[in-house]
């Protein structure tokens, strides 16, 4: 038991210093350009949801393409490379960094440090409108002559600057510039979610009793704003190689005979600068993912989260570590062997905390009470997903069997389980979860079962072929096999598969749009904590919470996050602002 | 990527600092009552936290050009500018607004607000005569043909020198408002720079951190550019290789 000041009752005088609101006089600062952080957070979410439905069709196209080639008149190859990039990015960086970061981080970091908003507000709504304006510059690449970049999301110069790429008149250009603004704007935001955590916790809120979920964003937040501004220079370079002829990353290029103004340029840098943000991005889009997650499990397991402070130092030990792992994506590029070597090590060694993770979440259910709710059916989902995911990335993580793998679809299957299935369950997890503190409304759960099972079996049904696709060889970026008498006819037939199950879990999407309309008007009212939860999200005297959050007075806390069915307590709950119960303090230090 | 890597060592190490003063080892499943700060312990404000944030990410920023330079310094196609003289006089220039912010600082601390405005509007002067001088070094260098696109040493010359001017422009912005709330701070109305935290001097504050970190970004880009850090790259590679 650890000394803690009291004041003269045991309970400390009520005084928290309170900071200038800004407040909003009509409709149009309230709900448009709105500086309040939950209505930032609902913008972002939904703009973030409504790409992810773009990004879905555009895979659906694909897909129909790879299983009927040729049965879409309109998708020939530069077409299908265009859809190949656009789905990419958009779901990488505009949907699931906007939605954890821009979404939750928005509406959780408040509520949950007990503060009354973000700490910067103004730069805080400016970072959303410079994240429309990214996403309708992307969208308008659409409508430029030549169409989208048709570069792979990854964007490698030279190819996706020379002629036979498409979009090279117009559609990189607008994605450089897109990611530019998305950078920028993304920058206003980070700041604002580091510094509130740093500066907003209210009293008694100790970094160690931030629940998981905000140290997930947290840190996630400090590495995205290290790593983007990689992407920021590689972007920059690359539109001056464009537009005004330079040769950051161009090599001496002869097009039909006729050689290229450019001249030494090396292709490689770019592929160290867009991989030192590539692989930071991947955990910053796994971390808050592991903190919600975390969350959620405790809740509805009613059992505090096994190796709280385990959990925090994997946390932060996986963002330190992800910066010296991008040159595994960079195996087949003729790296010096040596350096392969250092970055195979590196790579195995994030296996380590991330088991840490997997291992006290399963520990956390382990004799829990668990409640098999919508949210915690997807949290489940995870673990499972994201260890198989973690498990093939173990396998491309060693030189020797990524180099034969890595221009197959077993690189695709892994990294849509680890990175787009995993979090985005998660993300379904974590909106069902809080969705009745953000309207007042519970999202309907025989909907939410539907949607879950269709979502989680079908995923598996469709990726798990895939690796096995990806082993017998067939290779991925191709728009159609051409002469695939090397493949058995059993490929063929599995790809069809696939695309069956693809369109099946797509439009099972549509049940869960449905869900979060329908159910803003005619779900079944929540109360401020329908989950039971400790939380001081659940914790606001007025739900859904207003502009302040708190009221009066900013709640003060006296507990970790995971008081769940403490012996001899009341409820199977103590919330985190509940002062000391009778005797709680002795029954503790024994 | 290793300059980049050793910066990155540096922001490591202060986080590892930070944390290690934040209770990590503590217990909280233990842990019941409020926990408060350790008095006297007296928070920064918090646009002074959010400024140094900032300083990371755009010290990244430029961490990063610098690698990509170093990369591709090493190819066989690199014909080093000539290093005009007016980079020298610019160089005097930025040091002047740093030092005139500096001097700033301290007569906020003296109350004394004609002395805090002679300072910003001269810090202000000097930051623009700075620009200025880029401008004009810029012109030179095209005038002597050292186009953007005819080598790669010219490219870097003019993406660097320029990502640094367009930091130095932003801070001019925070510096005029600053400044015009150095003139609308009233003396008869008794505000004549008030306690501790007044806004005024905590702007002034934040200005001077930003000028002093241009200020060295600009004296490791010019080292740069003028070719001495050559053998400190020549050093590095001997080290690690």
């Amino acid at each position: 038991m650890v000394d803690v000041p009291l004041g003269a009752a045991g309970v400390p005088p009520a005084e928290v210093e309170d900071v200038e609101l800004y407040h909003p006089k009509g409709w149009v600062t309230h709900y448009v350009f709105s500086q309040d952080a939950k209505i930032i957070a609902v913008q972002y979410s939904v703009t973030a949801l409504s790409i992810g439905l773009a990004a879905l069709m555009l895979s659906w196209l694909m897909r129909l393409q790879l299983a009927f080639p040729g049965a879409l008149s309109f998708i020939d190859a530069d077409a299908y490379y265009q859809l190949i990039t656009m789905h990419g990015m958009m779901m990488v960086v505009y949907v699931l960094t906007a939605l954890f970061l821009g979404g939750f981080g928005n509406y959780l970091i408040p509520l949950m440090l007990g503060a009354r908003d973000m700490v910067f507000p103004y730069a805080n709504m400016l970072s959303f409108w410079f994240y429309l304006l990214a996403v309708v510059v992307l969208f308008a690449s659409f409508a430029v002559p030549g169409g989208p970049t048709g570069a792979g999301w990854t964007l490698y110069p030279p190819q996706a600057i020379t002629a036979g790429t498409p979009g090279l008149a117009w559609g990189i250009i607008m994605m450089l510039v897109s990611l530019m603004i998305f950078i920028i704007g993304f920058t206003m935001g980070g700041l604002n979610y580091v510094v509130t955590v740093l500066q907003g916790r209210t009293r008694g809120m100790t970094l160690m009793r931030m629940p998981l979920t905000v140290w997930g964003i947290f840190t996630a937040s400090v590495m995205a704003l290290l790593a983007f501004p990689a992407l920021f220079v590689g972007c920059v370079m690359m539109l001056f190689d464009r537009l005004l002829g330079t040769s950051f990353f161009m090599p001496e290029i002869i097009e039909q005979g006729a050689r290229l103004p450019y001249g030494g340029g090396s292709p490689i840098l770019f592929q160290h600068l867009f991989w030192f943000f590539g692989h930071p991005e991947v955990y910053i889009v796994a971390l808050p993912a592991f903190g919600i997650v975390s969350d959620l499990i405790s809740v509805h397991a009613r059992r505090n989260i096994f190796g709280y402070r385990m959990m925090v130092w994997a946390i932060v030990a996986i963002g330190a570590l992800s910066f010296v792992v991008w040159a595994h994506h960079m195996y087949v590029s003729g790296m010096n062997p040596y350096f392969g070597f250092f970055f195979a090590t590196t790579t195995l060694i994030i296996a380590i905390p991330t088991a840490i993770k997997v291992y006290n979440w399963v520990l956390t259910l382990w004799r829990g009470d668990i409640h098999l709710t919508v949210p915690m059916l997807f949290a489940l989902a995870f673990i499972v997903t994201f260890v198989n995911g973690g498990l093939t990335g173990l396998f491309l993580g060693n030189v020797v069997v990524d180099v034969p793998l890595s221009d197959t679809m077993f690189v695709v299957a892994h990294f849509h389980m680890v990175m787009g299935v995993a979090p985005i369950l998660v993300i379904f997890g974590a909106m069902y979860h809080w969705y009745p503190k953000v309207t007042g409304r519970l999202l309907s759960v025989p909907l939410g079962q539907f949607h879950f099972w269709i979502t989680f079996l079908g995923a598996y049904l469709i990726f798990f072929p895939m690796h096995y696709l990806g082993l017998m060889g067939v290779p991925r970026r191709y728009y159609e096999m051409g002469e695939t008498a090397i493949y058995p006819q059993s490929a063929h037939e599995l790809n069809i598969f696939i695309t069956v199950m693809a369109l099946l879990v797509g439009a099972a999407q549509l049940a869960f749009v449905f869900n979060l309309i329908w159910s803003l008007r005619h779900g079944r009212e929540a109360g401020g904590n329908p989950w039971r939860a400790c939380s001081l999200e659940w914790q606001t005297p007025v739900t859904p919470p207003p502009h302040g959050n708190f009221g009066k007075e900013l709640p003060i806390v006296y507990r970790w996050a995971y008081d769940y069915n403490v012996p001899g307590a009341p409820e199977d709950f103590i919330p985190q602002n509940q002062p000391p119960l009778a005797g709680e303090i002795a029954s503790r230090a024994s | 990527m290793t300059i980049v890597l050793a910066f990155l060592a540096i922001l490591i190490g202060i986080a590892a600092w930070w944390l290690s003063t934040q209770r990590i080892m503590s217990k909280p499943w233990l842990e019941i009552g409020v926990i408060d700060e350790p008095p006297g312990v007296r928070p920064p404000p918090t646009a002074k936290i959010g400024l140094g944030v900032f300083l990371a990410v755009a010290g990244v920023l430029f961490a990063l050009s610098i690698s990509a330079y170093s990369m591709r310094l090493q190819a066989a196609d690199w014909w080093p500018l000539p290093v005009p003289r007016l980079l020298w006089f610019n160089t005097g220039l930025l040091i002047l607004a740093s030092a005139a912010l500096e001097w700033t600082r301290t007569r906020t601390r003296h109350a004394d607000l004609t002395g805090v405005r002679v300072g910003l509007i001269g810090a202000g002067i000097f930051t623009l005569a700075f620009v200025i001088g880029q401008l004009v070094v810029w012109r030179e260098l095209v005038g002597q043909g050292y186009f953007l696109a005819s080598n790669p040493a010219n490219a870097f010359f003019y993406l660097m020198t320029g990502l640094h001017g367009l930091h130095v422009l932003g801070g001019l912005v925070a510096l005029s408002r600053v400044t015009f709330r150095a003139f609308g701070a009233d003396e008869a109305r008794g505000d004549k720079i008030p306690g501790e935290r007044s806004r005024l001097r905590l702007g002034v504050e934040l200005c001077a951190i930003y000028w002093h970190f241009l200020l060295v970004v600009w004296l490791v880009l010019f080292a740069l550019i003028a070719g001495w850090a050559g053998d400190f790259f020549e050093i590095c590679r001997q080290a690690l290789s």
